[in-house]
């Protein structure tokens, strides 16, 4: 449970896509300009990120990992006794990913415009956009990169980053529709002030990098025992080696 | 004339100022600003774009008659993605430290939307060499920001240009370190990429007072 919410609050603020990966900077810039489509675009992405995050992870663990077709012949839990222990599909894992993303896109556009029209209209123009956002297939690549255990924490973490992602836009649209009324300097105008505005939020956002390292106590304990350990086999080690060193040469005499 | 006629010329040249990706046409910032805290990466990310961009708009113009527009998304992703991949490779294979300090960022290449523009807005309507010259352009209009951004959140953060010291050695103090010049350790931090294209953008577009948007 703790690793779930330490997870959650870890990628809204820490590892926030736009302010520390700079995911989705193209949409970030482009539907920032009022509040009310930044929410509709936030919204298609949780959605979206939330679906697509967890089904790569199983493609993932029964495909693309290195030994991760054993469970082809029943020897899941004992990959080195399966025919396919060798196979190692990872670098398909670019190409399986953005198919799984555009499929899912299309399907979840299908059945929102079936199911809920009012929603469909107002995320309508943007859920095909969705499929060339950077975040979208940047979140897969880091759960793979960063080696998320569970389907329930890839799940989270999905959610989650899609929620660090609306909160980055819909604030920046906030900013926007505000600063319309100052006199920035002609040059700026536009891109170049939301630049320097994000630059400066993101300045803000690293502030909480250190919200989740307060919790260290119990780790350091463990640590100095494991280095104690490790130097009494290596005092051990270097006497074996001194006394085969004097063997060797008192033979050699 | 030689091997360019002056439209051609054109498609090279236009994106690498007055019409370019990132500062004017506002695509692409996605991967391009998290890996310039260092020229050296900086530069493999505009090699991988140039031959990405370039290779794949040659395969979609050649394509451009044969694609069923309803499903063309889908089939520009898989283009991209298998040249992708062939990057990726060639750099694990030949670079590897390179490859795990670019991480996820070659795969992000994928959904780099100056690529997805450029098939959208050029390819599927031009032949194959225009094309070509076209993704060059535009990759090169992406890659000269990348190197500018990176050169100087290098230079001014660490000190170094491709790792080599040019302004002396800091611990030592010598070069202009003797004289109390310090290293602004912000510069290596993921918001001043931001602020280094925004300061690029404001020269950019107080000397071409054309390109001043509505506030």
């Amino acid at each position: 449970m703790l690793e779930h919410i330490e997870l959650f609050f870890k990628s809204i603020f820490v590892d926030n896509m736009v302010f520390a990966y700079f995911l989705g900077m193209c949409s970030y810039l482009a539907v920032s300009k009022k509040v009310s489509t930044a929410v509709g675009l936030g919204a298609a992405v949780i959605f979206v990120l939330t679906v697509t995050v967890p089904l790569n992870w199983f493609l993932d663990q029964y495909i693309l990992q290195p030994g991760a077709l054993a469970w082809i012949d029943g020897n899941r839990n004992t990959p080195e006794l399966s025919v396919y222990a060798d196979y190692d599909l990872s670098f398909l894992s670019f190409i399986l990913f953005i198919a799984t993303i555009a499929t899912m896109v299309q399907l979840v556009e299908i059945i929102v415009e079936k199911f809920s029209p009012s929603l469909y209209n107002s995320l309508g123009i943007f859920l095909p956009l969705i499929a060339v956002n950077c975040a979208i297939l940047g979140g897969s690549l880091f759960m793979q990169s960063r080696e998320i255990e569970t389907a329930g924490l890839a799940l989270n973490y999905g959610f989650s980053s899609g929620i660090g992602w609306f909160l980055a836009i819909v604030a920046i649209a906030a900013i926007r529709e505000k600063i319309r009324y100052s006199n920035v300097p002609a040059p700026l105008r536009g891109l170049g002030i939301t630049f320097i505005i994000t630059g400066l939020m993101a300045i803000g956002f690293m502030s909480f990098g250190g919200m989740l390292t307060g919790s260290g106590d119990s780790a350091t304990p463990v640590v100095e025992e494991l280095t104690e350990k490790v130097e009494e086999q290596q005092t051990t080690i270097e006497k074996e080696v001194k006394a085969t060193q004097t063997v060797v040469v008192s033979e050699l005499k | 004339m030689g091997l360019l006629s002056k439209k051609d010329t054109k498609l090279i040249k236009d994106p690498l100022l007055d019409d370019n990706p990132i500062t004017i046409q506002v695509l692409g910032i996605c991967s391009a600003l998290a890996i310039t805290a260092q020229l050296k990466p900086s530069i493999v990310m505009a090699v991988s774009v140039i031959f990405v961009l370039g290779m794949g708009n040659v395969v979609i113009s050649l394509m451009r008659n044969i694609i069923p527009s309803k499903i063309r998304i889908i089939v520009q992703l898989i283009v991209v993605a298998t040249l992708v991949i062939i990057v990726d490779q060639v750099l694990k294979a030949f670079a590897y430290s390179l490859s795990k300090e670019l991480s996820v960022f070659i795969g992000l290449i994928i959904t780099n939307c100056i690529i997805m523009g450029r098939f959208e807005a050029f390819a599927l309507g031009n032949g194959p060499w225009r094309s070509f010259l076209d993704g060059i352009g535009n990759a090169l209009g992406y890659g000269v920001i990348l190197i500018i951004v990176g050169f100087f959140r290098e230079l001014l953060g660490s000190g170094t240009l491709f790792g080599i010291k040019v302004l002396g050695d800091s611990v030592e103090k010598t070069g202009l370190y003797a004289i109390g010049y310090e290293n602004n350790g912000f510069m290596v931090l993921p918001p001043m990429a931001l602020i280094v294209v925004g300061i690029i953008i404001w020269v950019q577009r107080s000397k071409n007072k054309a390109l001043i948007e509505e506030n």
